[in-house]
């Protein structure tokens, strides 16, 4: 019972990561009017990451901002539980941007659905993407991702964690029966 | 009917006395004490059982009447809070045979009529007997002297302004060499109401922190101290209600040195709660005077040692709960007492404060002599005012079981040890726990 | 770590981590307030009810304005006079209030402990926006989010609060936030100002303004209410603003970047010379502004599913 499974190392990750990169550029022709935005917390690591490379790549300094999508959270009002408000900070317009918003896993659906309502409230993009590390499935909303590190089939008594150097000290992605 | 209280410890302090002796009581009066009445009653055939009720109080403390000299039984006016029936059902319950109420009524009793209606009432309910307290002025606005002698004819026992003090000290001057001359007591509610004006607690750390406005100390010790000095330059009696702080208990101690006339009382929360009760907002520890520090407790409690304070009265102040579910600010003064007084007032013997004897000269003899009032007192010939304490009986206070209308303690769901089982007033059988 | 209670009714019960959190959440509210979009869908379906039984505006207003921006909606009610006056007590009003399902009631009260008696029968969170002389837990957050953000930390920091400290529910709140919090707090008035046994909440007492400020980072000015010129309070308010105002001299003594505040609406000329108020070591407007964010994150902790 309560079997682990490392899923993906450190260079697994930085390998995704890359081709991702790639694919950002390829699939948008550049860097011209590209913004990335990172989801708190670890997407912000992900989009950090993801700046360097593409600043490798093409030379180019992609703008980057943080959400925070608490605030827009569809579960406040059944749970008593209230996460910490973490930082928001777009430095930057919005309107008639490419905005890539990073995540590190998705599942639901939900927190992407609430990070799109809050940039709509920030200004008026040209074209939202959605880059994950990690697509575990199980979607409760109409919602794709354009861009996957990762396909993980999982079932829902499994947990997906994202564990990143910038936090916890190493890079890797663990499977495990929820405890 | 003939009633024998048989095997108690007998403590009666006018006498005094501290042993194990039986009591007969015949037509309302205690005939005679001594040892084994009833085995010699029997043997010489003078006594045949069926015209004789024996109690047997084995295990039981028996004393006389209590008093409780400073009470509200808010009738008339104020039925809503109390009436002279749940009064007397509570003083009965709580192991009073007496109760003095006092003049702060609607209307005042400051005249003939509203202190003969209460003895009136108080005579139908027929419970314990009611003294009222009439006004030392008219309406107790502290302008005009009140009719003493009529209402003396009428049955007052002494004159305070409680609740609305005298503030005009040539007025109070007047009252006490007027009162003196009827040999009638006056009681002072010691209290300067420019130095209490607005308060709601006692003025301290505690009201400090919570913001609320405090009454000094010092606004009960000025009008104690000019009280005193009234009382020494005309050479008439005072006594003083309800001591909380440790200057006026000085303040008397130091008088009585003097041959100065003063008595004074305190009541049960001033020497058991300090300040610190209200802590929490809670309205049921509101009371005038107001709860005090560990100092004022402490020095209560000496002045009960030593003698400085002669009489323990509960100022069972009922109110409704429209009166006191309000804001602090807004609440309503005062808390139940008659049937938690003997609990509180029994921890002081319990704490090796006072001896039972002094306690029951407090709560018994001492008020029946200040206000000139028949009891306090077991003696043959007296009525027969009797209370039966079980010493030993454990009880928690609940408030819903009051017989008072007033729910106002502070004291709900508080563990005692010692409660009155029995009370005889006037030889009849008033109150009876089994 | 998350706030547990289901009130908000005045520092004293607040420890130091629950302060943390909610200092560190106003300052994320912060950000949202300078958006184009003021407005975050946190609350939505969310009543707030603002109960004022006691004139305000700028605690009444920010507390609209903090409720709106999470998108709740916040109704106001305005008393004039006591519950007690007007015939209707305090707990009746609560009853009535308690049918309509609000999730938060906001309450500012003249008496001492109104909101402790309103928390203690109604199942909804109450939050204290003051009563009487007793506590003004939003004021002394906000004040305290201001230092924080001024000057890095609390500890460590010498406060002083001068004027009518015996009344004043502002300054009790800031003495138990600041001294939980390790700055070091001095009080100053005429004694008629002083509350007997202040002392042993933690502060040291002056009875002159210049001891009080002599070495401070922060000078709190307390509101000198007129009408205790009547209750012989002090003797005039020419009196009182010659000797217990703050002014270009007197700030001398205080450390050079000391901050000035006030919980307002300021007398001009009395407890402040206008120069210092509007000077640069005010921060009297960021106060207001951090007042928004301290409040909205109050609600946001409170307001929440039922347990």
């Amino acid at each position: 019972m309560n079997a682990k499974k490392v899923v993906m190392d450190a260079d697994g990750i930085d390998r995704s990561l890359t081709r991702v990169a790639y694919e950002l550029l390829e699939r948008n022709k550049g860097v011209e009017d590209m913004v990335l935005v990172g989801i708190q917390t670890g997407g912000v690591f992900l989009a950090e990451r993801l700046k360097k490379k593409i600043s490798r790549i093409e030379g180019a300094d992609v703008p980057m901002g943080v959400l925070d999508i608490t605030l827009y959270r569809d579960d406040l009002r059944t749970s008593n539980r209230k996460p910490r408000l973490g930082k928001t900070d777009i430095p930057f317009s919005l309107d008639d941007k490419i905005v890539v918003l990073i995540d590190d896993v998705l599942f639901t659906g939900r927190t992407i659905r609430a990070a799109m309502d809050a940039l709509i409230d920030f200004g008026r993009p040209k074209l939202i993407q959605l880059a994950v590390l990690i697509d575990r499935g199980h979607r409760e909303l109409p919602i794709r991702a354009d861009f996957v590190g990762k396909n993980l089939p999982s079932s829902l008594w499994e947990a997906v964690t994202v564990s990143l150097k910038e936090k916890s000290g190493r890079d890797e992605v663990i499977i495990e029966e929820n405890p | 009917m003939r009633l024998l209280l048989r095997g108690a410890r007998v403590v009666d302090p006018s006498q005094p006395i501290d042993e194990k002796i039986d009591i007969l009581i015949e037509n309302g009066k205690i005939v005679r004490m001594g040892k084994n009445i009833y085995k010699a009653k029997t043997q010489n055939g003078e006594e045949s059982p069926s015209t004789l009720k024996t109690l047997d109080l084995r295990g039981k403390i028996v004393v006389p009447g209590l008093i409780d000299m400073h009470t509200h039984l808010r009738e008339p006016g104020f039925e809503y809070k109390e009436t002279i029936q749940t009064g007397c059902e509570a003083a009965a319950a709580g192991g009073f045979t007496a109760v003095a109420c006092m003049p702060n009524t609607n209307p005042v009793n400051d005249n003939r009529s509203v202190t003969e209606s209460i003895i009136r009432r108080a005579r139908e309910c027929n419970l314990c007997h009611v003294y009222p307290v009439a006004a030392i002025s008219r309406r107790s606005e502290g302008a005009a002297l009140a009719e003493f002698w009529d209402l003396k004819d009428a049955g007052a026992v002494a004159f305070s302004d409680d609740g609305k003090p005298v503030m005009n000290a040539a007025l109070m001057r007047r009252a006490m060499e007027y009162a003196c001359s009827l040999d009638m007591p006056v009681i002072s509610h010691c209290e300067d109401l420019h130095l209490s004006a607005g308060g709601a607690m006692n003025e301290g750390f505690v009201s400090t922190e919570l913001g609320l406005h405090g009454i000094p100390s010092m606004a009960e010790e000025v009008m104690a101290a000019r009280d005193i000095l009234i009382a020494e330059f005309t050479g008439t009696a005072i006594h003083i209600a309800h001591v909380s702080t440790a200057g006026t208990v000085r303040l008397i101690r130091e008088a009585k040195v003097r041959g100065i006339r003063v008595t004074a009382e305190t009541a049960p929360h001033y020497f058991t709660l300090t300040d610190e009760a209200v802590r929490e907002f809670d309205v049921n520890a509101k009371v005038n005077p107001p709860l005090r520090g560990v100092e004022d407790v402490a020095a209560v409690r000496e002045g009960l040692r030593d003698g400085t304070i002669d009489v323990i009265a509960g100022d069972h102040a009922p109110h409704a709960m429209t009166d006191k579910d309000v804001e602090f600010d807004e609440a309503a003064f005062g808390m139940v007492a008659l049937e938690t007084s003997l609990g509180l007032s029994l921890k002081l013997v319990s704490d090796g404060i006072l001896t039972l004897d002094q306690l029951i000269r407090k709560m018994s003899t001492a008020p029946a002599r200040i206000l000139r009032i028949p009891g306090g007192t077991l003696k043959a010939g007296a009525v027969a005012d009797v209370t039966v304490i079980d010493p030993a009986a454990v009880w928690t206070v609940d408030r819903d079981r009051f017989r008072s209308r007033g729910r106002n303690t502070p004291f709900h769901g508080w563990d005692m040890k010692g409660k009155s089982v029995m009370t005889i007033v006037g030889g009849k059988i008033r109150h009876h726990e089994p | 770590m998350r706030l547990t209670k289901k009130d908000l009714l005045g520092m004293k019960d607040l420890s130091i981590d629950e302060i943390n959190l909610i200092l560190d959440t106003a300052e994320s509210f912060i950000e949202v307030s300078t958006r184009e979009i003021k407005k975050v869908p946190t609350l939505r379906g969310k009543m707030i009810i603002n109960l004022f039984m006691e004139p305000s505006t700028r605690t009444r207003t920010s507390f609209e304005i903090a409720g709106k921006r999470l998108s709740a909606d916040t109704i106001n009610i305005s008393a004039s006079t006591s519950s007690a006056v007007k015939g209707e007590t305090l707990i009746d009003m609560a009853r009535n209030l308690e049918a309509m399902n609000p999730d938060v009631i906001v309450i500012r009260h003249g008496a001492s402990g109104a909101p402790h008696l309103l928390a203690k029968r109604i199942r909804q969170s109450v939050i204290n926006a003051g009563d009487g002389a007793h506590e003004h837990p939003t004021q002394a957050l906000l004040d305290m989010m201001t230092i924080k953000a001024k000057k890095g930390r609390i500890a460590g920091l010498k406060a002083a609060i001068v004027g009518d400290i015996a009344h004043s529910r502002v300054a009790r709140s800031n003495i138990y936030g600041l001294t939980r919090m390790g700055a070091q707090v001095a009080v100053a008035g005429p004694a008629t100002m002083l509350p007997r046994f202040i002392e042993q909440m933690g502060v040291t007492v002056h009875h002159r303004i210049e001891d009080a400020i002599r070495g401070a980072d922060i000078i709190m000015m307390l509101r000198i209410q007129m009408e205790r010129e009547h209750q012989n309070i002090f003797p005039s308010l020419r009196e009182y603003a010659k000797y217990f105002g703050l002014n270009r001299k007197n700030i001398r003594l205080a450390k050079d970047d000391v901050l000035v505040m006030h919980p307002g609406p300021i007398n001009r000329g009395i407890e402040i010379a206008p120069d210092i108020a509007d000077g640069p070591a005010s921060v009297i407007l960021e106060q207001v502004t951090n007042g928004v964010a301290v409040r909205m994150a109050l609600l946001y902790l409170l307001s929440g599913g039922k347990a």
